[in-house]
């Protein structure tokens, strides 16, 4: 069967240059980076070399930027190692779970969190923000692009607010890394999460950029790794594929390569949109990530769209997914005041670099047969009414 | 039975319908796996009493685990489908309203009848399945002449799930598979080793799958803190059969009809709870018996191998899931309401449980107590 995948903001395929730049340090130079002889010497330059690749991603000094194992573990650096008894922390509804389950941690040691509204575009607003400080704020954490719907943030308003109040301000960059260009002097940010997995390097790498003089206390107890800011012998494929992640994503930026997946997600969605009728893109007035859309097709329930274009062979999915792998009610699309039965009849595309027009005429093909055999069984569906909607 | 192409297998992570999934995959059927998740275990863990880690229960990431290596080894698609909300309305709640009101519910056949017989059988649709098969021990069959789909008790009478199954409507029935109608437990067991499924040697579950430990009292707290609402006070007395005040009790869900130990009164002979009435809060006790009755009524009754009740029936009747099905005839009384004249007077019948007519092998219908 003919498979198709459109889930890139869940995991993406690690292209080829990053595999061939990750081989040698499986086997060839497997050194300890923190050992004093050749190996180590060998797969240290290695790692730090992949540290100036993603400084030069985020625009700033390799010595503010320190590998983790992923984003999650980058996002509660972040805030579990700023945030002490006493302060007060301001984040999102929309916020990923790494982020939502830090603060509720916080909540549970007696800090107190405030969390500002979407709107219907899903964004927040900075006055929000600005409205929500207190005496004791000691951090703002707010996402930078969305992982379900893809809307971008205002963080660079959101990183003046901060600064004029002298607050910290963390955003979760985690989907918006290689997709648009991620500069912390622009958004004027402190703390900066990244994902390797979610711009093709692999699973288990991640990094957080840490403002010059930010002291954080550290999550992990051991050895002085990282400036002694994660413990932790370094993995260092995972590292260098990350480097080289980065350096191709700043490759696309300045060859304009990036536009493409724009290009192919424009015309999925307004091929979709053509094609279907009561459906429509969640977080449409905003600006997004040129790789995501997020559908809504009244009268069904995503959950049986997703799994009937898995049988057919496109992977797709809803944002949210919990332990047992069901697909969960999406806070951020209930967050932005959507339906109850509308957030459930959402599913989101997303695309990566592999993707292909071949992959894009597939999921053309095939969405709008599927919508419309599930919206043949649904009692809910009539055209009359669909057509009022 | 008709020769379905594509059957979704309701896979809960036990030994049943992991071996159905086996069985219809090796003779060649298009199977898609699924697993309802109904209701998160850790929801109320750690709360008022409630035990801190629960494992190895129905919707407990181990089942899931489970379900989702044995569809990886016998090949098919599996996915797992969200249905908590539905859950908690149509069996969670109503399973605390009903002891509430001083009835004993079994939340297996609201959950047949409004999730797995439902729910899951639209989503089969959905995805392109013609049928649902379950690992229910029970049989299926369309009867030529009466022209209709008829329930009948599995071969394996100690494993027979009819009792749960009253509620099937025609058009359920004639998309559901009961694989398992013709085997006995250990044979299903023997072919689970067969297929080398690794949960072959899996013990049965036996207690309400959203309660750990089975103490539904400290479930049943522990959600309405949850909710936000205490218990409501249902202390009252406890009377005798003449209406006499003899004591004194806690709340009428602890009790349950039959009951004779936890009553806090101490007379000569063995005292048991005949009846709840819940609008009183009052909690009849008396002798052995008195605790015998001949007739019941049921209310919201279903009828599966016939369509119409027009003349009183001879059948047997099962008041619980473990009685011996007793003779009596059974007659339509209203829209859905069925009267049940026993033969000989029955132990304790309990409103909130299902009767279940049989005529031989053939489940006839059946009601709630009311």
């Amino acid at each position: 069967m003919r498979r198709v995948y459109l889930d890139n903001n869940a995991t993406t395929p690690v292209l080829p240059d990053v595999l061939e730049a990750m081989r040698p340090y499986f086997e060839e130079h497997f050194g300890n980076a923190s050992s004093i002889h050749h190996h180590g010497q060998e797969t240290r330059a290695a790692v730090e070399r992949a540290r100036e690749s993603v400084a030069n991603l985020f625009g700033c000094r390799p010595a503010e930027v320190v590998f983790t194992s992923g984003g999650t573990e980058a996002d509660n650096l972040a805030i579990a190692g700023l945030v002490q008894d006493g302060d007060h922390v301001i984040s999102s509804t929309i916020e990923h779970h790494a982020v939502l389950n830090s603060c509720k941690r916080l909540q549970e040691r007696g800090i107190e969190v405030t969390y500002v509204p979407v709107d219907g575009r899903c964004l927040v607003d900075p006055e929000d923000v600005g409205r929500a400080l207190r005496p004791n704020t000691k951090l703002v954490t707010i996402m930078m692009a969305n992982n379900e719907t893809g809307v971008l943030q205002p963080v660079n308003e959101i990183g003046k607010v901060c600064a004029e109040a002298d607050v910290y301000f963390h955003t979760d960059a985690v989907q918006a890394a290689s997709k648009v260009p991620v500069r912390v002097k622009e958004i004027g940010c402190d703390l900066l999460s990244i994902s390797g997995h979610k711009f093709h390097a692999p699973q288990g790498v991640g990094a957080l950029f840490v403002r010059k003089g930010t002291t954080l206390e550290p999550l992990f107890h051991g050895g002085s790794h990282e400036r002694s800011r994660r413990a932790g012998t370094e993995n260092v494929p995972g590292i260098v594929g990350l480097g080289k992640a980065a350096e191709l994503a700043i490759q696309g930026f300045e060859s304009g390569n990036d536009r493409e997946i724009a290009k192919l997600r424009d015309r999925l969605e307004s091929a979709i949109l053509e094609k279907v009728e009561a459906a429509g893109v969640n977080g449409a007035g905003a600006a997004r990530v040129p790789n995501t859309s997020n559908i809504y097709f009244d009268y069904i329930e995503g959950e049986a769209l997703i799994i009937s274009l898995d049988l057919k062979g496109l992977a797709v999915s809803t944002g949210a997914a919990c332990s047992s792998g069901a697909i969960e009610p999406s806070h951020v699309l209930t967050a932005m005041g959507l339906r109850p039965d509308r957030a459930r009849a959402s599913i989101r595309f997303s695309l990566g670099k592999q993707n292909t027009g071949n992959d894009v005429d597939f999921a053309i093909q095939l969405v709008p047969a599927s919508v419309a055999r599930l919206r043949e069984l649904s009692p809910l569906y009539n055209k009359g009414e669909a057509q009022i909607v | 039975m008709p020769n379905h192409a594509t059957i979704a297998v309701a896979m809960s992570g036990g030994v049943d319908s992991s071996t159905v999934a086996a069985m219809l995959r090796a003779e060649g059927s298009n199977v898609i796996g699924l697993t309802m998740q109904l209701w998160n275990q850790r929801r109320l863990a750690g709360r008022d009493g409630m035990p801190e880690a629960v494992t190895g229960r129905c919707c407990s990431l181990d089942d899931v685990y489970d379900a989702r290596r044995v569809a990886e080894t016998i090949g098919i698609p599996y996915y797992v489908v969200n249905h908590e909300d539905r859950f908690e309305r149509d069996v969670v709640r109503p399973f605390v309203q009903e002891y509430l009101s001083g009835r004993t519910p079994i939340p297996c056949s609201l959950c047949n009848n409004h999730l797995k017989f439902d729910q899951l059988l639209t989503v089969a649709r959905q995805i392109g399945a013609d049928a649902v098969a379950t690992g229910h021990y029970a049989r299926v069959e369309f009867d030529e002449g009466r022209n209709r789909w008829v329930l009948k008790r599995p071969i394996d009478r100690v494993k027979d799930q009819t009792y749960f199954l009253f509620g099937l409507t025609q058009e359920q029935l004639s998309r559901t598979l009961f694989p398992l109608g013709a085997m006995t437990k250990p044979e299903v067991r023997e072919l689970a080793r067969k297929y080398g499924l690794a949960l072959a040697e899996k013990p049965d579950s036996q207690e309400i799958c959203f309660v750990p430990g089975g103490d539904y009292k400290k479930f049943i707290d522990a959600y309405l803190a949850e909710q936000g609402d205490s218990l409501p006070d249902t202390a009252g007395e406890l009377v005798s059969t003449d209406g006499r005040a003899i004591g004194e009790h806690t709340g009428i869900h602890n009790f349950t009809v039959g009951q004779r130990k936890g009553l806090g009164v101490a007379t000569g002979s063995p005292l048991y709870v005949l009846q709840i009435k819940g609008d009183k809060r009052q909690v009849v006790v008396g002798e052995q018996e008195n605790l015998y009755s001949r007739t019941l009524v049921t209310k919201r009754s279903n009828l599966i191998s016939v369509s119409e009740l027009p003349d009183p029936m001879r059948v047997s009747v099962k008041i619980r899931h473990r009685h011996e099905p007793a003779t009596a005839t059974i007659e339509m009384i209203g829209a859905d309401e069925i009267v049940v004249n026993f033969d000989q007077p029955q132990r304790a019948v309990t409103p909130g449980q299902a009767a279940v007519f049989y005529d031989g092998d053939i489940v006839v219908g059946g009601g709630w107590i009311s």
